[in-house]
């Protein structure tokens, strides 16, 4: 139910970034979306892309700090409220987001989602019959 | 040896030395100076009669002035890193080289190496006593010794696995940093090498970082202490107790003093390291302030050696940092970082004045990222925090960096970096 997403820690520096970049770019990964989120000191750049478990072998081999994450991809429609609907379902259910972040892709909108706890957030995901998306979708 | 022994031989090697040291236009002029004649040595207690010898004279005398016998007598020169000012230059005769291998060899044979075995010695050579002292203290041991020198890891490993080493003698970081290119490649220290016993020394390092290296390589790593001055590595190392560095006493007198009045301390107590090195020909030195610091541990030990357990260095003096008052060593920083698992163990230590405030940062490498939630790491950022300032009294500024970003020397490790205004 969960696909998977590179977290990889960055020093908060000019030319982190790139180094990370240029791996994946060797190694022939596409990224779909990504988003760096930092602190002062660090930053965790977020990866979803085609071949996840590729590029994490890939970038742990250069040394870098990089982790598997499981995070949710819902499929909504490319409409206002969407984002919101889904959203508020998982709210009231007492699922707590830790961090999300959305873009377009093939004309559906798709919401990344980091949720704690998991498994209750696929029990509501399941009852509410809303749409995931798999690895495959993204391959 | 009994200690009544051991006394007895010392009596004789400082008499002897003393006499001896009258060759020296150094020693001749200072002894002099405040009336002392070798004569008046009359037993141990009156070595306190001699003034100290410091790093200073050595540089002031550059390169020859100490020296006890003429240059044609000498047969090798050792130079110590000195990074401010002139380098000291240690003369050796062939007796000398031979007394020094005789030590190196007497500590690698406490510890359990035998004839049999294979000695990788993978630490710098040339001017450093690291290379040729080890090297000949394992030939004269019978070892097959193999000169590695220090770093270029991956040919390390090769030596280590075709060569079927099962001792190494490295400074601790460079181990660290060995172990991080096996994992990459692949190999298994426990499985793939014979490795057995390791020799670490020449840069101060905690138990809790010995122990570390201990599980990495499934492997007993042995405390050594040397120095330049005494001839190099082999005045001091650890028995199979592990509980504190025999320092050879029929080689040398040992005396830890306050650093400030130059008083002794009781045994126990942390001072000054102060050695007189009593079988030398060159070059002995009397009443040397090494400034590392350090206790008497014990003058007995279950291994059956009486020679004095001296305590793992607390630091040296000159490496002791003070931080709005505080006295704080670079060890205790390790210590308390060497407890966190998430932690790799390349650190650095960096002080700033900010605002006319003295603050440290201290730069850690993240093992693993172990989660992608920053709470966490936040978390983990505050109860390393935390525990530092147990330790030393003041809370740094903790920063988490990724592996791999922190200078990493294949040499001695820069652990402090000291950028503060100096005051007026």
């Amino acid at each position: 139910m969960t696909i998977k997403q590179l977290s990889i820690f960055i020093e908060n520096k000019s030319g982190t970034l790139i180094k990370v970049l240029d791996i994946l770019s060797k190694g022939g990964i596409q990224i779909i979306a990504s988003t760096v989120a930092d602190t002062q000191d660090y930053g965790i750049y977020r990866v979803l892309c085609n071949h996840p478990t590729q590029a994490f072998l890939m970038l742990r081999e250069a040394g870098i700090n990089v982790q598997l994450t499981d995070v949710i991809a819902l499929s909504i429609d490319d409409e206002p409220g969407r984002a919101a609907q889904a959203v508020s379902t998982l709210s009231a259910a007492g699922v707590s987001i830790l961090y999300m972040y959305s873009f377009l892709w093939k004309g559906k909108g798709v919401l990344i989602l980091r949720t704690n706890p998991v498994e209750k957030a696929q029990e509501v995901i399941t009852i509410h019959k809303m749409s995931l998306l798999t690895e495959i979708d993204f391959v | 040896m009994t200690r009544e022994q051991i006394e007895a031989l010392q009596l004789e090697g400082l008499q002897e030395t003393v006499r001896h040291c009258m060759h020296s236009e150094f020693y001749r002029k200072r002894f002099q100076e405040i009336g002392l004649e070798p004569g008046d040595i009359q037993c141990l207690d009156d070595l306190r009669k001699i003034p100290f010898t410091t790093k200073q004279d050595l540089r002031d005398t550059y390169p020859f002035g100490i020296a006890s016998v003429p240059l044609e007598q000498c047969t090798r020169l050792h130079s110590s890193s000195g990074t401010t000012g002139n380098p000291t230059v240690i003369l050796h005769t062939d007796k000398d080289i031979d007394e020094w291998a005789n030590q190196v060899a007497r500590n690698l044979w406490m510890v359990g190496l035998r004839p049999t075995d294979v000695f990788q010695n993978s630490s710098g050579y040339g001017m450093f006593t690291g290379g040729l002292g080890f090297q000949n203290g394992a030939e004269k041991m019978g070892m097959l010794t193999v000169p590695a020198a220090a770093g270029n890891s991956l040919r390390q490993i090769k030596f280590i696995k075709d060569f079927g080493t099962t001792a190494i003698h490295a400074v601790p970081s460079y181990l660290t940093r060995l172990k991080e290119v096996m994992d990459k490649e692949g190999v298994d220290p426990r499985k793939d090498t014979k490795l057995r016993i390791f020799a670490i020394g020449a840069e101060p390092h905690s138990e809790e970082q010995r122990k570390r290296i201990e599980e990495m390589f499934g492997v007993k790593a042995y405390n050594s202490f040397g120095m330049s001055e005494m001839c190099g590595p082999g005045v001091g190392f650890e028995c199979k107790q592990q509980n504190g560095l025999h320092f050879w006493e029929d080689y040398y007198i040992v005396e830890i003093v306050d650093p400030e009045t130059l008083e002794p301390v009781p045994d126990g107590e942390i001072g000054e390291l102060v050695l007189t090195s009593i079988r030398r020909e060159a070059m002995p030195l009397l009443r040397y302030r090494t400034r590392d610091l350090t206790r008497v541990l014990g003058r007995s030990c279950p291994c059956g050696r009486n020679h004095v357990r001296i305590d793992r260095m607390k630091g040296r003096s000159d490496d002791m940092m003070v931080l709005k008052g505080v006295n704080i060593f670079p060890i205790q920083i390790e210590k308390i970082l060497m407890q966190f698992p998430e932690l790799a163990s390349n650190y650095l230590i960096t002080l700033t004045t900010d605002d006319d405030n003295d603050n440290m940062t201290v730069e850690v490498e993240l093992e693993e990222l172990f989660t992608d939630d920053y709470q966490r790491l936040v978390a983990l950022t505050k109860d390393i925090q935390r525990a530092l300032k147990d330790e030393i009294l003041l809370t740094p500024h903790v920063k988490l960096v990724p592996k791999g970003t922190l200078p990493q020397s294949e040499g001695k490790a820069v652990r402090v970096v000291d950028k503060r205004k100096v005051y007026q």
